[in-house]
């Protein structure tokens, strides 16, 4: 904790450094930041744009774990399915996001969904792939268990193959979350007009560093935090079963 | 909930079972095994292993389907302890047994618990259990539900005698109260002596029935003498048999399959 606590002081110290010998327009120092943070703030734009573009993170990472999940476990527990659909998870997952987030603009149109829709199918093989190596590791005992016992498909699905599961999905969801919202916003700069990316792109017409910076920094601190307060306690969560090594 | 009452029969008429090793051979593990274990009975099943007990108990839980022939359970609910306690490792050992008796009233499972020394257990996950305890925890669990079927696979290796012995006798009272028909698969004469009223002697593989041994009922009418000489009855017979087997070169088969 101390070592982390340090790093940080560190990385602001370098930038306090950096930005007092280059020119305040490329580095602008904290307090500058800071102050373009407040005037944002004051207007209400910085939370504006921040909550419209939470927003989109929110619903293209549902959007991309709900079908990532059905998909994958599919193609986990079906072999005939895997074979069918892996060539296009492949493509997928090769595809650039560039690419996937321009033609959904072309083919769609200019608007949320195609926006939406564009950060999900980025999302979407990454999130198939990893559920579908937890769906292969399912435990077949436990399975014969439940089919004895006469356990019912809710029940089964809830208490033996979700627990399994869960590893996966919090894995998932960890490195979707970086992802996804990191598109989100090229996908503002490109075709959305609000949100974080939107506003970045503004600050860039106009080579405004600190402006930039004042939208990035906070929107970076809010996705570390849901990291910090939510992820990690939900990972220790699912797996509080473990017997932990002292 | 079963029909609580009405104890059923178990028929089990297996032609043959045959699975496909590693090795792309077809191995044949089971031949001609047919028995019938009346309504509310206990039968044993002992053979060597390897021979295929729990291959065959598979097929009698209803997890196996591909296979010649066919069986009939009473109609209810299975329950099954299996060789390994397949409990679930994320549910405390309260919790596994709750999932699949959910009618259980909290009396019931005290007393449950107690009988097989899990009170101080209850909260504790599976994998903070020592194998003995996780055996017994998966004992209650199937003590627990009101089934018309128990099937157990070698439920008591790796308990120590008093205590094996004391859950025996546990075993003994729940099936002596329910309407429930039981079959035990176990390598250990002495238990199925003391527990069945109906003993098979399989050969080794394919396992075949050698010998159908029905003991005298009830079982507080059995003497000491007479559980003695019919040890020695199915020991004479699995030696006579081991005997072949190794002239035919089948025991190294085995073996060299385990």
């Amino acid at each position: 904790m101390a070592a982390r606590l340090l790093s940080v002081v560190m990385l602001l110290a370098i930038w306090i450094v950096a930005a007092h010998f280059s020119d305040p327009r490329r580095l602008p120092g904290p307090e500058a930041v800071i102050a373009a943070m407040e005037k944002a703030a004051s207007t209400g734009e910085l939370f504006y744009a921040m909550g419209i573009t939470l927003a989109r993170v929110a619903a293209a990472f549902t959007l991309a774990m709900a079908l990532g999940s059905a998909v994958g476990y599919a193609m986990g527990r079906r072999e005939t399915f895997n074979r069918l659909v892996d060539p296009w998870i492949v493509v997928m997952l090769n595809l650039p996001a560039l690419v996937i987030i321009v033609l959904l603009y072309i083919w769609v149109g200019l608007n949320e969904v195609a926006a939406i829709s564009a950060v999900a199918l980025n999302k979407l093989p990454n999130a198939t792939v990893t559920i579908r190596e937890g769906a292969r590791t399912l435990d077949a005992n436990l399975d014969e268990m439940a089919r004895v016992f006469a356990f019912s498909p809710l029940k089964r699905f809830q208490h033996v193959v979700l627990p399994q599961l869960a590893p996966y999905v919090a894995a998932a969801t960890r490195s979707g979350l970086s992802l996804v919202w990191k598109i989100v916003l090229v996908v503002e700069l490109l075709g959305r007009p609000n949100g974080v990316g939107f506003e970045i792109n503004v600050a860039f017409q106009l080579f405004d560093v600190a402006l930039l910076l004042a939208y990035a920094l906070p929107f970076t601190a809010i996705m570390l935090m849901i990291e910090a307060f939510v992820l990690q306690p939900f990972e220790r969560h699912v797996a509080r079963w473990r017997p932990r090594s002292a | 909930m079963s029909p609580a009452g009405v104890p059923g029969p178990l028929d089990v008429r297996v032609a043959r079972k045959r699975l496909v090793n590693a090795s792309g051979q077809t191995i044949e593990i089971l031949a001609n095994i047919a028995f019938r274990l009346g309504p509310g009975e206990v039968g044993a099943l002992i053979g060597p292993s390897g021979c295929g007990k729990s291959t065959l108990l598979r097929i009698i839980a209803g997890l196996d389907a591909r296979f010649e022939g066919s069986v009939e359970r009473p109609p209810g609910a299975v329950a099954m302890v299996f060789q390994e306690p397949r409990l679930l490792p994320w549910r405390s050992v309260e919790a596994n047994i709750r999932l699949v008796a959910p009618g259980l009233g909290k009396d019931a499972l005290d007393a449950l618990l107690a009988s097989l020394g899990l009170e101080s257990h209850r909260a504790h996950f599976p994998g903070e259990l020592s194998l003995g305890l996780a055996r017994r925890a998966a004992i209650a669990r199937a003590f627990a539900i009101d089934s018309s079927l128990l099937l157990l696979d070698e439920p008591f290796s790796s308990l120590d005698g008093p205590l094996a012995l004391a859950i025996q006798r546990e075993l003994a009272a729940l099936v002596a109260a329910r309407p429930l028909t039981t079959l035990l698969v176990t390598h250990d004469i002495d238990e199925a002596i003391r527990l069945a009223d109906r003993i098979w002697i399989l050969s080794p593989r394919p396992a075949r029935i050698l010998d159908e041994i029905a003991l005298a009922s009830p079982r507080s009418a059995r003497t000491e003498a007479a559980a003695q000489s019919l040890k020695a009855r199915i020991e004479t017979l699995q030696a006579t048999l081991t005997g072949r087997a190794c002239e035919t070169g089948e025991a190294g088969d085995v073996q060299r399959r385990r």
